[in-house]
């Protein structure tokens, strides 16, 4: 697909577009439409045949403003984690354009993509398993660097190291040692170290503290944030930590079955959730404060996420969304819009239908059978084990590792 | 420890504690290694109908305390010292097969990864059947019904069905309540839950902790809850240990513990982690460094180089748990002041 | 090190901390925690600091070491030249075919005549090269299809794994009888062209699949994202941290292919120029004797037993030692 900057007719009737625009056209870092990815489930004895797809991102707008923080958050399975990697070109989007500072990374290929990858770097949440265990810190460090020419002059290198680990606050005594010898929390910085190592303008985390012990949490997100200030960096975070993602980012997008089903402010959206499923997920997040949890009311989903390979036709929520209506849900699938609701601002964008009528309380949640939802959904699956299949296919897919569990 | 009767949680169902332990120890010796003590003399009491958290990061002993209770510590390679009493008896010192019978009788336990837990060859029903036919007695035939009622119990739809599937057929969600149906299938007074959510995602997370006051509510099964969320113990226990590098360094009720804690670790912990209610923008206030840096509990507090107001005692001397009336304690030298 | 073990490691941190009493004591630790200036320890290096204590390693490498050394100087010390007939004129193949134990020959003489001992220690060095070569021809062969395989993936990945397939549906000595067979000329070549062959498909599905569980590692995922070039993507982060499992194999096919060797000398197919002793060979040439003199047999089959132990030791201790679920 070959797209350019330019507004496109879609985008052109797009409330938060024309705003993003309004502040500074050449402000978007990020500008990714229409992203699909779409994993076969392939199954054969000899030959594999395309028996399905799994749907893990399915038609996401996503535009990031330069030096801002965009999370990205929604539970396991949600395609958040596919959304990151198919931003960063590692997991080639099926359909959709990614133009990162102009250029469309989803058309590049080979060699092309491999220079441009100085530009976005990526964050993982494994500290350990994702710094190769062969290498020193300083092998590990130069070698991004070396791969795109960065580390011709050894003196330079050195000092360049150096001022690297004194951004993440690790002494120069660590360039001689193993990950093995550190602690997670200090893996986490040097993972952090070797994405600065070839100046990135963007940096995509996924999940970047949820591996941490969680006195360990704060100091990585405090280096990001300093990071940030001190490098003028543009962030991406995946996570599924509501608290942490409120925490560090400006913006926030919420993600259910391959889709945004909000995006907003940081503030707007934890002051006024729009989204049924967002209510439920922020109502669902214990907080430390005794008094508080014996109060919260918590807007209970029941069952579980339908299989991203057989994604409910309408709205993806509807099968368990408490405010479910006759019309609408069932088959038409809503996109992100505007919602005409006073002091709801244009950049908080809601795909719901009815989100008006439920903000007004015109709508009232009502009970949600499991047995029903989960046996409609069961019957348009063709193979007993079809649900067992598809973990297996998106783990495959993602390298054994679960889509940001 | 003497519990005032006018508090909620310890003295609803009695003061006579289902579970004590006392001066729990666990050596870790492994061959060619120094010996590494895991839990260093750790006391609590668990009361019938009461939610006891244990709550600590990684490598502060909480797990360890758990599987040295019920006796499921590999043979070897680790020392185990001190008593745990359930109704009389010291399961520490209690006979293999004797422990075997009381573990999902009288104590079962759930843990995080409900995959791992249940056997993926046996359907999910059979598996609830053959703790019922182990502990009770009962035929397989008499346990079927049964089990498909516990099924229904925990929340699982359609639970005739769900009989004859294979816990790869079920979501996270859906195996960590056939885990907890299992664990319930004998009416356990005890049930330790160590991690239970930590897998699952907020949504189910909800679903299970629900599940979980219910059964303590309803049933008066004592919980022993194990995590690392401050979020989770908030809403579920009624006392909460916290555990810093295999000791007790703090314990109170949920309310006054949140309200005014006292230990800088624990208020280095609340300080540090953002919260979904607080105002944002304010930067979080970390804990420096990590468990590699403690120091041995022997000579000192092994918190003080990660502390945020150490005194000159705190690497000279080992700080001792200290219990005031309110059923309180504190392991520290130099507290945070209360604030209430 | 990670933080498996704190108190005991952090015992002389009291005393840096007493160092600083008086100052801030807050600041004794880093933000981000300490990091020791000691140089770093590698994977490899702190699998041989475990490797050193390994009672079962020392003795696997001492049978090891011992054979090698035997190899290399086995023409010098052997007290009698291992071809000559020298007792030739005392074998009576009717009624004493094998000349017994005498002054100057301590365990007698082949059914020639020749000095056994010579020919076991000389045959030391045929048997290590049969071994170590088919060992390097095995792994050449299966680590160029492995790598083909486990890097490129797809079509090329089908392909070689299914001739690899096929070559371990046939069972292992059956093949190496088949190729020794096709030989026109036997030779010591034969014999390790046979044997290696074995080893390749073994070597090859060895290695593809410890490449592919690289493949989808976090860490060449990261290598990827960083821009690194697909070939160092393969030879620095995919190759190395595949190799453990080949190398543990390594030690263990030494092993096999001197087994396998001597099998293939028994039945006939090694190598015909019995001027250059070999152990198994030598067992070979024991099978018409092996009633009324079983030490012509006995030798040299202890000897394979022992050298076979030796390595097989080695590759346990290593298999262990490699392991990340063993180490600190």
């Amino acid at each position: 697909m070959t797209t350019t900057a330019e507004p496109t007719d879609a985008a052109a009737t797009d409330g938060p577009a024309d705003d993003a625009r309004a502040h500074d056209d050449g402000d978007l870092l990020v500008d990714a439409r229409g992203v699909k990815v779409h994993f076969p489930i392939k199954r054969g004895v000899v030959f594999d045949k395309v028996v399905g797809h799994v749907y893990a991102v399915d038609g996401v707008d996503l535009r990031i403003r330069k030096g801002e923080t965009y999370g990205l958050v929604g539970e396991s399975g949600c395609g958040k984690s596919t959304l990151g990697k198919a931003i960063l070109g590692l997991e080639p989007p099926t359909d959709g354009s990614v133009v990162i500072d102009g250029t469309d990374v989803a058309s590049l290929k080979g060699e092309e993509l491999r220079k441009r990858r100085k530009d976005f770097q990526m964050v993982f949440q494994d500290p350990m398993s994702s710094l190769d265990p062969r290498q020193s810190v300083e092998s590990l460090l130069v070698e991004g660097m070396k791969a795109h020419g960065l580390a011709s002059d050894d003196k330079a290198t050195a000092s360049r190291l150096r001022e690297l680990l004194k951004a993440v606050g690790l002494p120069a005594a660590a360039l001689k040692k193993y990950p093995h010898e550190f602690s997670g929390g200090q893996r986490q910085r040097i993972g952090i170290a070797r994405a600065l190592a070839v100046e990135p303008k963007l940096i995509v985390a996924d999940e970047p503290v949820s591996a941490l012990d969680v006195s360990v949490q704060a100091q990585v997100i405090n280096l990001l944030e300093d990071l940030q200030d001190e490098f003028e960096l543009t962030y991406l975070v995946v996570a599924h930590d509501l608290a942490v993602v409120r925490h560090i980012s400006d913006r926030i997008g919420v993600m259910y079955l391959g889709g945004l089903v909000e995006e907003a402010g940081a503030d707007d959206l934890y002051a006024q959730p729009l989204h049924p499923y967002t209510r439920a997920l922020l109502s669902a997040v214990p907080v430390p404060d005794p008094t508080r949890e014996d109060e919260r009311e918590q807007i209970l989903l029941v069952g579980d996420l339908p299989s991203p390979s057989k994604p409910p036709p309408g709205c993806r929520f509807h099968t368990r969304c408490p405010w479910r209506q006759e019309t609408r849900c069932d088959d038409e699938r809503p996109q992100l819009r505007v919602l005409e609701i006073d002091g709801v601002p244009s950049s908080h964008r809601v795909a719901c239908h009815w989100a008006e009528d439920i903000e007004s309380g015109k709508i009232q949640p009502h009970h949600v059978d499991p047995t029903a939802t989960e046996q409609d959904l069961r019957e348009e699956q063709d193979a007993p084990h079809a649900v067992g299949d598809v973990e297996e296919a998106v783990q495959y897919q993602h390298g054994g590792h679960g889509a940001g569990s | 420890m003497t519990a005032t009767a006018t508090t909620p949680g310890s003295s609803r169902h009695g003061d006579e504690p289902l579970l004590s332990v006392r001066d729990l120890r666990v050596t870790f010796t492994r061959q060619g290694e120094d010996p590494f003590t895991a839990v260093d003399g750790v006391s609590f009491d668990v009361r019938p109908g009461q939610t006891v958290g244990l709550v600590g990061e990684s490598g502060c002993g909480k797990s360890v305390t758990s599987l040295a209770i019920m006796g499921l510590l590999p043979a070897r390679g680790n020392r185990v010292e001190g008593t745990a009493t359930f109704e009389g008896t010291d399961l520490l010192t209690l006979a293999k097969d004797k422990m075997r019978d009381r573990r999902g009788r009288d104590i079962a336990m759930i843990f995080q990864d409900p995959l791992s837990s249940l056997n993926p060859v046996v359907p999910i029903g059979r598996q609830v059947t053959e703790v019922l036919e182990r502990h009770k007695s009962m035929s397989r035939k008499a346990a079927t019904p049964v089990a498909r009622e516990l099924l229904d119990r925990v929340g699982i739809p359609d639970p005739d069905r769900r009989l004859t599937d294979y816990p790869h057929q079920l979501s996270g969600g859906m195996r960590q309540r056939a885990l907890i149906a299992m664990a319930l299938a004998c009416e356990p007074r005890l049930l330790i839950a160590d991690e239970p959510t930590t897998a699952l995602d907020v949504t189910i997370q909800a679903q299970i902790l629900g599940l979980l006051k219910e059964l303590v509510t309803e049933s008066g099964t004592a919980l022993v809850m194990i995590t690392h969320d401050l979020g989770v113990v908030a809403g579920l226990c009624d006392e909460v240990n916290v555990l810093y590098g295999g000791r007790i360094v703090e314990r109170g009720r949920r309310h006054e513990l949140f309200a005014s804690p006292r230990h800088p670790y624990t208020t280095g912990l609340l300080a540090s982690i953002p919260r979904l209610d607080g105002a944002r923008g304010a930067p979080l206030t970390p804990i420096p460094g990590s468990v590699a840096d403690n120091l041995p509990w022997e000579h000192a507090c092994a918190f003080a180089p990660r502390c945020s107001q150490p005194v000159d005692r705190c690497t000279e001397q080992s700080p001792e748990l200290e219990h005031d009336d309110g059923g309180r304690a504190l392991r520290c030298f130099n507290p945070v002041e209360a604030t209430s | 090190m990670t933080p498996a073990n704190p108190m005991t490691r952090r015992k002389d941190r009291i005393d840096d901390l007493a160092a600083t009493a008086g100052s801030d004591r807050a600041a004794a630790v880093r933000e981000a925690g300490s990091v020791d200036e000691k140089p770093g320890v590698s994977l490899i290096a702190s699998a041989w600091q475990r490797l050193r204590r390994s009672p079962v390693f020392l003795i696997g490498a001492a049978i090891t070491l011992v054979f090698v050394v035997l190899a290399l100087v086995s023409p010098l010390i052997a007290p009698h030249d291992p071809a000559a007939n020298l007792l030739l004129d005392q074998v009576r193949p009717q009624s004493n075919p094998i000349p017994g134990p005498q002054p100057g020959y301590p365990l007698g003489a082949d059914d020639v005549g020749r000095d056994l001992l010579s020919r076991l220690l000389v045959g030391s060095q045929q048997t290590l090269i049969v071994g170590v070569f088919a060992t390097i021809f095995g792994l050449t062969g299966g680590m160029t299809l492995g790598i083909l395989a486990g890097a490129f993936g797809g079509w090329v990945d089908s392909l070689v794994m299914r001739i690899v397939d096929v070559l371990l549906s046939i069972p292992s000595l059956l093949l190496a009888f088949s190729i020794a067979a096709l030989a026109t000329r036997p030779s010591q070549l034969t014999v390790i062209i046979a044997v290696a062959a074995v080893q390749v498909p073994i070597f090859a599905r060895l290695l593809r699949g410890s490449m592919l569980a690289q493949r989808h590692s976090d860490h060449v995922l990261a290598a990827r994202a960083l821009g690194v070039t697909e070939r160092a993507v393969v030879f620095r982060h995919m190759l190395p941290n595949s190799l453990g499992p080949v190398i543990v194999q390594s030690t263990l096919v030494l092993a096999v292919s001197i087994i396998d060797a001597a099998a293939l000398s028994f039945l006939g197919l090694g190598n015909p120029n019995d001027r250059q002793p070999e152990w198994g060979q030598m067992l070979g040439r024991a099978q018409p004797f092996i009633y009324d003199n079983p030490h012509l047999a006995v030798y040299p089959a202890l000897c394979i037993i022992v050298v076979a132990l030796g390595f097989t030791l080695m590759g346990e201790s290593l298999r262990e030692a490699l392991d990340p679920k063993t180490r600190r």
